[in-house]
Formats: C-alpha cells, structure tokens, sequence
C-alpha cells in the first residue's frame, strides 16, 4: 500500500448527485488515506479554501450535471492562482469521452466514469504521489494515457 | 496570517517535524455522543463569533483500525464557511486520530497551542464522540463543554458520569425535538448532588435556540474545581502514556509481549531503564 495521503472530495456546483463521491471517498478511506469530504454544492472558491486549509495533496472533484467543462477547470486555475501547484486535480462521474482532452489541458490528471473498481483510483493516487503532476506542473501526463 | 503556511505549519506538527511551545489562551473541547450535534453547535457558534474573534477549529474523527484511512466530514456542517464575510477569521482543520500512532491527543494540543501562537482568540476541539480518547483530549483543553442530546428514556448513564464530571458547561441539543428537556431535568437531579454543577444550556443547532447563550459564555466559561482535578488526572495520564508511547522500544516491546511472551511486569521494568 502507498502512502497516506490527505485528499479532498469535493461536488462543485449544483449537482445533487452524491452517491459517487461517497462511495469514492470511502474507497479511498479503505486505503488508507485521510479524506475529507465537502459535502454537495460547493463552488470552486470554497473548494480551493478547502484544500489549503486542510494541506491536501489531492482533490477529487465529482460531476454527474454536465457542468464539468466550466467547474473542474476553474478549480483548477483557482489552485495556481492561490500558489498550489503542487496539489494533484483528478475528477469522475458522467463526463463524455469527448470532453475529457479539455479537461486533462487544464491540469485534471484522471478521470473516472461510471463502474470504475475502486482499486484503480488507488492505483492512481499511489502512481500520482510518486510523480511531479500537480496543477501547477508543466507534465502533460494523465492516467490511462 | 498566511493560511497556506500555517496549514502546511499544522502538517508539520502532525508528522512530528515541528516542535511547539505552550501558549496562553483558550482552547474549549466540545464533546459528546456521535451525532448529537457537535458540529452544527460549532457552526452555531462561529456565526455568532465571527468576524469579530478569530477562531480555529480542531475537528477530531476517528482513524479506521484496518485500513488506516480516515473520512474526516464534520465541514460537511460548517455552512460558516460560506460566508465570505466570515470565513477569513475561521480556520478549520480535520484531523484523524491515527490510533496506531497511539499519542494523537498530544498532537491535538501541539496544534492547538501553535493555532493560539498564531493570534487565534479561540481554539475549539471537536472530539469524537466516544471512548477514552473523547477524555484524553479534555486534557488538552482549558474548558470543556459536553453535548447531549435527547436519550431514549434511559436517564443519565452511569457511564457518563466520568464526563461530566469533566464539564465547565453542558449543552443539552435537539430542544426541538421530544425529551430534550426531560434529559435536562435529569441533569439538574443527578447534578444537585455536586456543590459546583456546571451550567446547563436548552439548546437546538438547526432551529437557533440557546446559540447567543452559548456563543457569549464560551468566551467567559469559568472553571470548575471538579473539572479542573479531572482534567489534571487526564494530564498525568496522558503525559504518562506518552512516555511509553514515545519510547523508542515500545513497538519491539509489545512485538516480544505477543510473540515471545514477554510478561507485562518484565515489559514494564524495561520502560523504566
Ligand atoms: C441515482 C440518480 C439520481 C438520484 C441521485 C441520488 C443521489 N443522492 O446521488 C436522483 C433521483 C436524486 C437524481 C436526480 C436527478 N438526476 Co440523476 N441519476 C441517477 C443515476 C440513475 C445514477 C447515479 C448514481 O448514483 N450512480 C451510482 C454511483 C456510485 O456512480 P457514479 O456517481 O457514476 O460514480 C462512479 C463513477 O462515476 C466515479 N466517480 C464519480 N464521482 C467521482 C469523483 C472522483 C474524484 C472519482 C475519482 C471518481 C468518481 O466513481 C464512482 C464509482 O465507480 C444516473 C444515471 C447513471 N446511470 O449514472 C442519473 C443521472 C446522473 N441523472 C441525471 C439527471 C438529468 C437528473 C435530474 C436533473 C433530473 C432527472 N432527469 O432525474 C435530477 C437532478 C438532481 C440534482 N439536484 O442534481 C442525468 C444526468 C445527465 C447529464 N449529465 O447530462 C443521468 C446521467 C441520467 C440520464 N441518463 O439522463 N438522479
Ligand atoms: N432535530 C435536530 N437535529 C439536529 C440538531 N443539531 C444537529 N442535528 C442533526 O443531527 C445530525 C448530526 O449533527 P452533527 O452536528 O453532525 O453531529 P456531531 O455530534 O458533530 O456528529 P459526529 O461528529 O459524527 O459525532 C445532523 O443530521 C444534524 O442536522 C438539533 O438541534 N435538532
Ligand atoms: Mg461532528
């Protein structure tokens, strides 16, 4: 098992949908990381807060609305304005095929859509925390390239 | 304040990279059953407190045995932080009590005291809301103020009793709902008993009831003789238990214990060397 990592879960914007996030959050609690969960309806400032706050090295932003293509963005831009760039952005819920290159140029590292094993978000949380990929990097890496 | 560097200041202290020095102030732990309302009293009172004070927040859940990990959710209650206005004057940090590590209270009160040196006026511990580690980090707090909630007619537990025995004020949440003033009648008798009881508050965290109450005397709760004995046992025992914990040979000691045998008495003998 990788380190502990402290990770954020976080539904930005309306969506109502919260049964992914908290069945991901628990998965990640099962392996062994320190989760914290915002809770429905956050905006991306009070996300960013959230991670600062918390010192978390991980966000996990979940979208079931069809908002991702403007939310999981502005988190994004929101952290490098703040100065965190070494915090890792991954996201799931229902996000189009199509509207994924969009997302990981903006600095999201993963994307994971419905029926996803929980093993493999674990798989990339330990691979993400071993590689220099936080928002702020230049890598253009992302998971399951 | 820079809340980039003073997050990252409190993962140092956790990790045991930062040392920290005691600092006057006050640090109150809201304590009690799960789910009575802990956290939405908090939200309550950070209402009330901000933007005028500043205030930091400890909030305390439980590290999972197996797995490690830990689902740290009392921010899910904090609508405060919605609040654009008050938000920069609370600072709210999730923290899980890693048992494995076996001192976390320790850590607590390492957290809460650099929070103090960084001109908060209050720190607050949310605990979790059960067993011995609820009362170990009453000893890191300077007041206490227990939490209870309506009870199915089962009066005041014995098991209890140790608690508010700890309490410089008591809350009885959920006023909105059936029995609520019936567990603080209870309270009042069982409590007639001690020449300095506590205080008791009726209060509801989602209707509004008994918060200005509470938020006022948080600032001014004074102590009571009783909690303050209990509270410096709590500190004898905690300082105690760190002395075993922190020394370099308790794992192999309680590996040769289980593996080899190795008697409690003999284990003991070589913590003192
Ligand atoms: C259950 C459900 C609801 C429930 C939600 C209950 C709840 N509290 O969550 C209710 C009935 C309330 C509901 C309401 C609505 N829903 Co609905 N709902 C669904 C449904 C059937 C299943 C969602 C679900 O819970 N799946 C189970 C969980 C475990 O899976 P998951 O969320 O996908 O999460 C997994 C992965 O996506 C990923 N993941 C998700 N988030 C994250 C985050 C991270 C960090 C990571 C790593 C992974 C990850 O990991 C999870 C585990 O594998 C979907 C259809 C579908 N098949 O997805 C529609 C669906 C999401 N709903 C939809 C719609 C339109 C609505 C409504 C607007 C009205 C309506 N037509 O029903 C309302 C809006 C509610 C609101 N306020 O936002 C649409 C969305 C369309 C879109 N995006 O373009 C869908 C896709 C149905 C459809 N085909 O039209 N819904
Ligand atoms: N009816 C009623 N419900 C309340 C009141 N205060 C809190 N609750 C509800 O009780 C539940 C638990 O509240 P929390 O504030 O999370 O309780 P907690 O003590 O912090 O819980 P843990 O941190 O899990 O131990 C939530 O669903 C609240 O909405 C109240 O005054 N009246
Ligand atoms: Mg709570």
């Amino acid at each position: 098992m990788g380190a502990r990592q402290r990770i954020v879960i976080a539904k930005p914007g309306l969506d109502g949908h919260d049964r992914g996030a908290k069945v991901v959050a628990r998965a990640l609690r099962d392996g062994g990381h320190e989760v914290i969960y915002t809770g429905l309806r956050r905006t991306p400032d009070q996300i960013v807060r959230t991670v600062m706050d918390e010192d978390a090295r991980f966000v996990g932003l979940s979208s079931l609305s069809g908002a991702h293509s403007h939310l999981f963005p502005k988190v994004c831009n929101l952290l490098r304005e703040a100065g965190l760039d070494d915090v890792v952005v991954f996201g799931g819920g229902i996000i189009p095929e199509d509207d994924r290159s969009q997302l990981f140029d903006a600095g999201v590292r993963a994307i994971f859509g419905p029926g996803t094993p929980s093993t493999e978000i674990l798989e990339f949380v330990e691979f993400a925390s071993g590689l220099n990929c936080g928002v702020g990097s230049p890598d253009e890496w992302h998971w399951g390239e | 304040m820079e809340r980039r560097q003073l997050a990252r200041q409190l993962s140092a202290i956790e990790n045991g990279e930062l040392q920290v020095v005691k600092t006057e102030g006050l640090i109150v732990a809201i304590t009690g059953p799960p789910g009575v309302g802990k956290s939405c009293l908090v939200d309550g009172i950070l209402h009330r407190l901000a933007p005028k004070h500043k205030v930091a927040v400890l909030a305390i859940d439980p590290t999972s045995p197996i797995s490690g990990g830990a689902l740290l959710g009392d921010r899910i209650r904090l609508s405060v932080l919605d609040d654009a206005e008050k938000s920069d004057s609370i600072y709210v940090r999730s923290i899980a009590t890693r048992s494995s590590s076996g001192s976390i209270p320790s850590i607590v009160s390492d957290l809460a005291n650099h929070l103090l040196a960084s001109n908060f006026d209050l720190v607050i511990i949310e605990t979790v809301g059960a067993g011995q580690s609820e009362m170990r980090c009453a000893a890191i707090a300077n007041r206490i103020i227990v939490v209870e909630g309506p009870s199915r007619g089962d009066g005041v537990q014995a098991e209890k009793a140790g608690l508010l025995e700890l309490a410089d004020l008591i809350v009885v949440n959920k006023s909105d709902l059936e029995g609520a003033s019936k567990v603080v009648n209870d309270l009042t008798v069982s409590l007639t008993l001690t020449n300095d009881a506590p205080p008791i508050i009726l209060a509801s965290a989602t209707e509004g009831v008994g918060l200005d109450e509470l938020s006022e005397k948080i600032l001014s709760l004074e102590e009571r003789v009783s909690s303050r004995r209990a509270r410096v046992r709590q500190q004898l025992l905690m300082a105690h238990e760190n002395v075993l914990v922190r020394n370099p040979a308790f794992e192999a000691i309680i590996d040769r214990m289980s593996e080899e045998g190795l008697s409690i008495e003999d284990a003991l003998r070589e913590f003192d060397e």
